[in-house]
């Protein structure tokens, strides 16, 4: 394995990704609304619901599922929706992140790269076909691992000094929520990157690969439908048994991704 | 050139696209220090022959030894060895000339502590050095074309592949990558394969030349043997007076002309069966009362070989 070459593969990949408005702007602008601002304006909303209204919420809390209404007894009203909304209703939403960062850099890299044409002089260099597949993997893995990181501190910072006032305690960090960043997050990213890679290999240009590897979004806001509706909520069992699946969804679309990247299959593409 | 050791020698090599048989039966040897034209349409197998001759693709049929590698097996240490300008710059136009020949010199494995200097050396010499730090998607065609040239070079390649290297170039661009596919080979030695379909830069360039048909090869020489073989009588060109009917008829019943073509009005196009009977032209013009302003013989050209072979208008 020629070290140099898959790190300057990864190193292309992201100048020229951070050069490009089209790509930079979703993965500053996503992670900064859904994890900056979002929590900042729901931490906001108890403050304005008036005291009689806090009735619905105590219905709708009373339709949550046993084991999270367990989690939530002992606090009250205003403090209950702060720790519903930003500890279980965000960890889904959280995921969106590294999964976003993933797809897009990875569609960049993979189905960009055959569009701009510049994958016919990377095929005519000495590198191998594995060597070209991992530089392209870790150049959507690793930022999205970053992202994940930097969207993680961001949120839970945010969501501290918005809600310490009203819940008097921290609600970040917390094990669940390591247990996303750590374990779920990486996963989520693996999963946009496996799936953009499948997708790039039948496609021709950025945009095709970006519209239809977008659908990968749709389980993960179902995950987020799941919560708010009560069918489903984030515990930490839950969110390693996700992780493990995703881990094995993972495993499935790399090792069938780096199977079928072949210089034979790109070059007949271009 | 025959003294000199093989650097590709391909036997019934083949390739298909479905239906399409992009290479059928090639059968080559290219010497060391050669510059050889792959000439043929568009179409013709030339970009998959030097994927072929790269390890970028695997063959249908047959057997290819470059630089003493079997391309199938060993194509990363053939590649090491081997530059390719292809046929599109295929430079990331987000980059800066100097990231791209970075990013490739990693890739090549160029010793590191070489690196800035020979990207220097490459930019300077491909006069690129003053806008070095711009994104190459500000920079014109025959940049590009130059910068990926450069980038060709980068791994001080033995073997080099040039992809139509002046098409789409103007003028002045093209001379330019001419100038420097002379220079590569006649001064540092290294062996070229020149796809084009530029014929008048092949007979210029090229040492031999081999003609490739809907994959086949149809012709392989020296620019002078192709031409010599075309058994097609000698052309000259007339200008005279614009209608004179009387001269070009004199012309017409002249032994040993064996046709004149009137190219627009005053260009005569004749062809003759012989030198000798140039001076006859001369005087049977004068004979009939025109005037005579020109009399050209024309050598024929590796161009008109390549019409001839396509049953175009041999010899014009
Ligand atoms: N990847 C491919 N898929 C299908 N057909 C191809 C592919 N590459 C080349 N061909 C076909 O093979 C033939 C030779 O193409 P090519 O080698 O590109 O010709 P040239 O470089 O001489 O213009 C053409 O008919 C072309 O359409
Ligand atoms: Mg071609």
């Amino acid at each position: 394995m020629n070290r140099r070459a898959v790190l300057a593969i990864v190193r292309k990949d992201l100048r020229a990704v951070g050069r490009s408005k089209g790509v930079m702007l979703p993965l500053v602008l996503v992670p900064l609304v859904i994890l900056g601002v979002m929590p900042a304006v729901v931490s906001w909303v108890p403050s304005l619901i008036p005291p009689e209204a806090m009735m619905g919420v105590e219905g709708f809390l009373a339709r949550m599922p046993e084991g999270l209404r367990a989690e939530l007894s002992g606090l009250e009203g205003a403090q209950r929706l702060l720790v519903l909304v930003l500890v279980y209703f965000f960890a889904p939403m959280y995921l969106i992140v590294p999964l976003m960062v993933a797809s897009v850099i990875a569609a960049d890299s993979f189905a960009g790269e055959v569009e701009r044409r510049t994958a016919e002089a990377l095929l005519y260099t000495p590198t191998t076909d594995g060597e070209l597949f991992l530089g392209k993997v870790l150049a959507a893995w690793l930022p999205a691992l970053g992202v994940g990181l930097g969207g993680f501190l961001l949120y839970g910072l945010v969501a501290d000094l918005c809600t310490y006032r009203v819940v008097g305690r921290l609600l970040f960090p917390n094990p669940m929520w390591l247990v996303l960043l750590v374990w779920v997050a990486p996963a989520v990213a693996g999963l946009g990157l496996g799936t953009m890679v499948l997708v790039s290999s039948r496609v021709r240009t950025f945009q095709e690969a970006y519209q239809l590897g977008g659908a990968v979004v749709l389980p993960v806001l179902l995950l987020v439908v799941g919560q708010i509706t009560g069918v489903l909520y984030f515990s930490l069992p839950v969110v390693a048994l996700l992780g493990l699946l995703l881990w094995a969804v993972d495993a499935g679309l790399l090792w069938y991704g780096a199977r079928t990247f072949r210089r034979e299959a790109l070059i007949t593409r271009l | 050139m025959t003294d000199g050791k093989a650097v590709i020698v391909v036997e019934g090599l083949s390739r298909r696209f479905g239906d399409v048989t992009a290479v059928n039966g090639l059968s080559l040897k290219i010497q060391e220090g050669e510059v050889f034209g792959l000439l043929g349409h568009n179409g013709a197998g030339k970009t998959t022959t030097i994927r072929l001759l790269t390890g970028v693709l695997s063959p249908h049929g047959g057997e290819a030894r470059v630089l003493g590698l079997d391309p199938t097996r060993d194509g990363p240490a053939l590649r090491g060895r081997t530059g390719v300008l292809t046929e599109t710059p295929a430079l990331d136009e987000r980059l800066t000339a100097r990231e791209n020949l970075s990013y490739y010199a990693d890739l090549y494995g160029v010793p590191r502590h070489e690196v800035p200097a020979r990207v220097e050396g490459l930019l300077e010499e491909f006069e690129l050095a003053d806008r070095a730090d711009e994104p190459v998607g500000r920079y014109s065609k025959g940049m590009r074309q130059r910068l990926a040239l450069a980038r060709a070079l980068l791994p001080g390649p033995e073997l080099l592949f040039l992809d139509e290297p002046t098409t789409g170039l103007d003028p002045v661009a093209a001379r330019e990558v001419r100038e420097l596919i002379v220079r590569l080979s006649g001064e540092e030695g290294r062996t070229v394969v020149l796809c084009t379909h530029n014929l008048v830069e092949a007979q210029r360039l090229c040492h031999r030349v081999g003609v490739l048909e809907h994959g086949r090869l149809v012709a392989l020489g020296t620019p002078a043997e192709l031409v010599r073989g075309l058994d097609r009588g000698l052309r000259v060109e007339v200008e005279l007076s614009p209608g004179d009917e009387g001269a070009v008829g004199a012309l017409r019943g002249l032994p040993g002309v064996l046709e004149v073509v009137e190219e627009r009005p005053g260009l005569l196009g004749v062809k003759v069966a012989s030198p000798r009977v140039v001076p006859e032209i001369a005087a049977a013009v004068v004979g009939a009362g025109g005037r005579l302003y020109r009399l050209q013989p024309q050598e024929p050209t590796l161009e008109d070989f390549y019409l001839a072979l396509h049953g175009g208008k041999g010899g014009r």
